[in-house]
């Protein structure tokens, strides 16, 4: 996919996350530098470097070079345009035997190559499961972009994206009195479907829990019906919470650029919005990249939490919370609301191979499961080898969910678009459920694409929340 | 004492110092390179234990590879496991007397070495046959692979074809051990099978043979998955905490 790329950052986009504006004049030397100064502080990419074998187990695990055949989207042909300046800069047989070693000095050309390929890679980490040595391409596209942002070249998507996170708090720029709105807008709505009051609040002070959702939950489709959802479980169980218009977001886009700083900055206003809220919990909405830094990250970068009630993990999940409920009664749930529908469930790659729901292994593939199959008497399974841990990526993930690559965004989906058209087929699956905001938003694009209806897929929430009986146990 | 000797014997004690000083540098490096974030790969094991066997199945068995392609899993095995018996098969030229164990396994060791030799020919096969994986294939490849064939087919010519004085080479390598040079026997495959040993002993801790400490140090296998309940702040990181407005 040479002809695939993302318009570059703006100067203004760049200098604002304290970036070069535009490429700097001793790129090569800087760029080099840099280099080495994530190896030093990143074990995984020291050692992923060395440890390729060049076996081959996975060049045919990205949905990404199942969906273009472009031998540049195998995860190991794209490591490589990382390794071969590692090889010639950082290694003796590099310096040495460069054309033996596969190793390349840094030009226009590489540089146009880790552009190019390193934002054609979804940071989903398929092909880290199938290595032998646990190789994360993840790791190297997040170092690559890392590198290209230090010398000024960044993506206009996800840098544009940060600079309104850091001025207002969320990824679409929604501020406090828009969000108020919005949210009043959907009492309304809900009071009007159900008859019952509920509540959406934002900025509440001293509710017990605070909630981080990703800000497509609160306009975009199928996304706010997920939003609705969380809202009547709250109503139902009596737990009050608040979303915090501080930090409206819980998609933190910095894991996709690779920095570190930049995680740190974003992941804080959580911490700061729960300290000024004086909440006792957090409480994650449906988002896969939201929940690996979530899940995995949070407690480093903005713990420690105990100002938060020790009585639960920290953050949680919204599954996590839901199922909770559901299986100590605190739910009056009618599956039969859902029988206009047989669901299949779509593991989102970060969820399901970098974080954990639950207190088992493996908790991440159950709970989703468990509660859908608790709202929905039609469940149906896709291909084995395309769910947990083996899922596909949506083909939207790791800051690539922008219409400047199209193209790829519908060839990426391919793999999981062949599953579903599987189970379409075979078992009558009507709706897909899934619990990232990338995945439905990149879903409700490209399906259309496969021939199927963009409402096909769904929040879990938006099965949980059209289960619920709102009204009986008030 | 012959030149050859003398070459030879320089040059293992050179190749073996290589190889070890080579290799704990670069161990060391990989120890000492903070790992900054959890990132294990899930479903990983919440406890230490648990990482100790999810380690110890891809070293054994490598789990990961069997998952991802049946032919590379199967030929790997057979060089990986073949590669094992023949090196307790030539624990014999360095013990006196030969352990117990290793007296054992002796009559394995050759099949071993016909394994190894077919696992590493299946490998090359695929190098050379399925595109994807031509296309990753740097010519260091085909050398390493080279390499290790030369090592194991002058190997098994010894024992089928043109037999060396055993006696003597394992005088010449308890003499290495010892430090009391033993004489040499210049036998073409012998000094064959020995010079490929000395180069695969010095390119060690400078190729991708480092996947062999390397699986071991790769977080997205070693980690337990405890993010939510301990912080795991790299040294480099922590100062960052000081800035944040709270
Ligand atoms: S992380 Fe995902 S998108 Fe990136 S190379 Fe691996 S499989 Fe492909
Ligand atoms: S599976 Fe791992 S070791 Fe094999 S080629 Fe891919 S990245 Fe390299």
């Amino acid at each position: 996919m040479k002809h695939s790329q993302q318009y570059r950052a703006k100067p203004e986009h760049q200098e604002k996350l304290g970036f070069p504006g535009d490429l700097v004049d001793n790129w090569q030397q800087k760029a080099v530098e840099k280099m080495g100064d994530l190896l030093n502080k990143n074990r995984a990419l020291r050692v992923y470097m060395d440890a390729c074998v060049k076996c081959g187990a996975c060049t045919d695990k990205c949905h990404y070079f199942l969906g273009t055949g472009d031998p540049k989207n195998m995860p190991v042909a794209r490591q490589d345009l990382f390794r071969q300046v590692y090889r010639r800069h950082f290694t003796i047989s590099g310096k040495l035997f460069p054309g033996l070693v596969g190793a390349k000095d840094f030009d226009d050309e590489v540089l146009d190559d880790w552009y190019k390929y390193f934002h054609q890679c979804s940071q989903c980490r398929r092909c880290s499961v199938f290595c032998p040595y646990g190789i994360d391409t993840a790791e190297v596209s997040m170092a690559a972009r890392d590198v290209m942002d230090h010398i000024g070249i960044g993506t206009k998507y996800t840098n544009e994206i940060l600079g309104k996170v850091h001025d207002i708090g969320n990824n679409l720029g929604l501020p406090q009195a828009a969000l108020i709105n919005t949210m009043e807008g959907l009492e309304e709505d809900v009071e009007e479907d159900t008859g019952v009051a509920v509540k959406y609040p934002v900025d509440q002070k001293g509710a017990d829990v605070l909630l981080i959702t990703p800000s497509a939950d609160f306009f975009a489709e199928p996304h706010v019906d997920g939003l609705i959802g969380y809202g009547k479980v709250f109503h139902q169980a009596g737990i009050s919470w608040t979303t915090s218009s501080y930090a409206s977001e819980a998609a933190n886009f910095a894991m996709f650029i690779g920095s570190y700083e930049q995680m740190h900055k974003v992941a804080n206003r959580i911490r700061k919005a729960a300290l000024d809220l004086g909440a006792k919990r957090i409480i994650f909405g449906e988002c896969g990249h939201a929940w690996r830094v979530a899940y995995s990250f949070l407690n480093t970068l903005a713990g420690p939490w105990d100002f938060l009630d020790p009585k639960y993990p920290v953050p949680q999940h919204i599954l996590e919370f839901t199922y909770d409920l559901m299986q100590r009664g605190a739910l009056n749930l009618d599956p039969t609301a859902n029988d206009d529908k047989v669901v299949t469930f779509h593991d989102s790659c970060n969820v399901a191979r970098a974080s954990r729901m639950g207190d088992v292994p493996g908790g991440q593939f159950e709970i989703p499961r468990n509660v859908i199959k608790t709202v929905v008497n039609k469940f149906v399974e896709m291909d084995p080898e395309t769910t947990r841990e083996k899922t596909f990526c949506c083909g939207g993930g790791g800051g690539l969910l922008t219409d400047d690559i199209m193209e790829l965004r519908v060839k990426g989906a391919l793999p999981r678009m062949e599953a579903l058209q599987n189970v379409v087929d075979n078992f009558g699956v009507t709706h897909m459920a899934a619990i990232c905001a990338i995945c439905k938003s990149q879903f409700t694009k490209v399906m259309p694409y496969y021939g199927f209806s963009m409402d096909m897929i769904n929040s879990v929430h938006q099965l949980v929340g059209d289960a619920i009986l709102l009204g009986t146990k008030e | 004492m012959s030149l050859l000797t003398v070459i030879y014997a320089l040059a293992f004690y050179f190749a073996v110092a290589l190889f070890v000083i080579g290799l704990a540098v670069r161990i060391r490096l990989y120890a000492v390179t903070p790992a900054p974030l959890k990132i294990p790969v899930m479903p990983a094991p919440l406890t230490k234990t648990g990482v100790v066997f999810r380690l110890a199945r891809e070293v054994t068995f490598f789990e990961s590879l069997f998952k991802s392609n049946k032919w590379t899993w199967i030929f790997a095995i057979l060089f990986h496991a073949g590669l094992l018996l023949v090196f307790a098969r030539h624990l014999r030229y360095f013990t006196q007397p030969v352990w117990e164990w290793v007296v054992l396994v002796q009559p394995f060791g050759i099949y071993g070495g016909m394994a190894m030799v077919a696992g590493l020919l299946g490998l090359w096969g695929r190098r050379i046959v399925v595109e994807r994986v031509r296309y990753i294939t740097n010519p260091s490849d085909h050398l390493m692979l080279a390499l290790l064939a030369l090592i194991g087919a002058s190997g098994l010519s010894m024992k089928f074809f043109a037999h060396t004085d055993i006696i003597s080479v394992k005088a010449f390598c308890l003499g290495l051990l010892r430090f009391d040079w033993q004489p040499l026997p210049a036998d073409a495959p012998l000094l064959i099978h020995l010079g490929a040993v000395i180069v695969l002993f010095i390119v060690f801790p400078f190729s991708k043979l480092l996947h062999a400490p390397g699986v071991f140090f790769a977080p997205s296998r070693n980690q337990v998955d405890d993010a939510r309940d301990k912080r795991h702040l790299a040294a480099w990181a922590a100062p960052m905490d000081a800035q944040r407005d709270a």
